[in-house]
């Protein structure tokens, strides 16, 4: 375990990676890697040096494990909803999918079977994945360390891959309905002749909605992963007080997340629908 | 913090996931929603229905019962007005009833008297015959004198 607050620190925001190590690589303990082999980082620096070749099983893990949760939960109110007075769990995935709908129907203005759905994968999938930072942060590492895992970080949300992961999704969506809806010559046309409509400013026109549309993925991913990242600091900062005073801080900060968790995964999927509302809408 | 290939093991889930929401989780859910709202909106029309039906039938039987009651006033002043007839149609046959008894018990009475004069006549008839015989002490030839006899007698 770590022993100073900077290493608590660090080894909390560290995800479990596993990666190719290439070969003749010195590891963290001495040892010199043979050849390239895939391996679990036994440190930060090892999981850096593994570079893109490496997945962070934590991060893939939850956050399958979260959907899982999600698609479980609701599958099987959806097999057997009735249409006949709703009890317990259809009343509650009803008012979700309600929500939703209703959202959905004031924002997407386009006609799509995916566009709602979505919407309810993503607030329900990145609620779940939030709410894990409600589990104090040295339980499930804490266990995980006692398995023999040395690095384990919960929230999939506070990895930038697991952000980024969603938005390149939408991204795509984002791309293939513009693409689908107006034609690759309307979507060029499109980012050529706003927001100036003559011929000289193209290259300009060009940069503005290039920027623009690339700025949508990564505003949507920084925001959510932000939020997160910052509030499991602080999370962990305060569990390096001493026992009796965490909950003084803890407490109102983890009280203060039961706005900050649906509405962060409320914001992203409302971003993604007008997003994609913008791709399904032909400006000609 | 590094960027890597779970980047790319996220979008995987995540489409899975979408691809999963809509084609098993998103339709029946809405779909069983929307078709609770038919039924309520279809509850509702027909409770709007039936009470329409109430009123209609509450009504129907006031109206029902306000003519029942008008034949049965109508029906009571008609057997009132029939029995004050029958009354008044009896009292008027006693009457001439009786008068006609009385008219022939008059005939009958004057019947009688005549029969009564009549035979008084004959008997004072006799009598007188038979008082001039014992005043004459001499027969009377009824037949001569019957004429005188009758006479007399009808004088009475």
């Amino acid at each position: 375990m770590a022993t100073s607050s900077a290493e608590y620190i660090q080894h909390h925001l560290q995800n479990l990676t596993f990666g190719k190590l290439p070969g003749g690589y010195v590891r963290a303990d001495g040892s010199v890697v043979e050849e390239t082999t895939w391996t679990l980082a036994r440190s930060g620096a090892e999981a850096t040096d593994m570079g893109f070749m490496a997945v962070h099983v934590d991060t893939l893990g939850w956050s399958i494990f979260m959907g899982l949760i999600f698609l479980g939960l609701f599958r099987y109110v959806a097999g057997r909803a009735t249409v006949d007075t709703p009890t317990g769990a259809q009343n509650m995935v009803e008012m979700v999918v309600e929500f939703i709908q209703n959202i959905v129907r004031d924002t997407f203005h386009g006609k799509s079977p995916l566009v709602a759905p979505l919407a309810l994968t993503i607030f329900v999938w990145v609620f779940l994945m939030n709410s894990l930072k409600w589990i104090p942060v040295d339980y499930i590492p804490g266990l995980a360390h006692a398995l023999g895992l040395d690095y384990f970080k919960i929230v999939p949300t506070a990895d930038p891959n697991g952000t980024f992961g969603l938005s390149l999704g939408v991204f795509i969506l984002i791309i293939f309905y513009s693409i689908k809806i107006k034609g690759v010559g309307g979507f060029v046309h499109e980012l050529s002749f706003t927001p100036f409509k003559h011929w000289s400013l193209i290259p300009f026109n060009l940069f503005l909605e290039i920027l623009g549309l690339l700025t949508k993925p990564l505003s949507l991913a920084l925001r959510l992963f932000g939020n997160m990242y910052a509030g499991e600091v602080v999370f962990i900062l305060i569990a390096l007080l001493p026992f009796y005073l965490q909950w003084g801080l803890n407490v109102p900060w983890a009280i203060f997340h039961i706005l900050v968790i649906p509405l962060q995964a409320f914001i992203f999927m409302v971003l993604s629908v007008v997003y994609l509302s913008a791709a399904h809408e032909d400006s000609h | 913090m590094n960027i890597n290939l779970t980047l790319f093991g996220q979008t995987i889930a995540f489409a899975i996931f979408v691809w999963f929401t809509m084609k098993y989780v998103w339709p029946p859910i809405t779909q069983a929603m929307q078709e609770r709202q038919k039924k309520i909106a279809e509850g509702l029309d027909a409770a709007g229905r039936a009470q329409r039906d109430l009123g209609l039938a509450q009504e129907k039987a006031s109206q029902t019962l306000r003519e029942t009651k008008e034949q049965a006033t109508q029906i009571i002043e008609q057997a009132n007005k029939s029995a004050n007839l029958i009354v008044e149609e009896a009292k008027q046959q006693a009457r001439s009833e009786g008068e006609r008894l009385i008219a022939a018990a008059k005939v009958e009475i004057e019947q009688e008297m005549n029969r009564a004069k009549d035979q008084l006549r004959a008997q004072v008839a006799v009598l007188a015959i038979q008082g001039a015989e014992q005043i004459l002490e001499s027969e009377v030839d009824p037949k001569a004198h019957s004429e005188l006899v009758n006479k007399l007698a009808s004088q009475l």
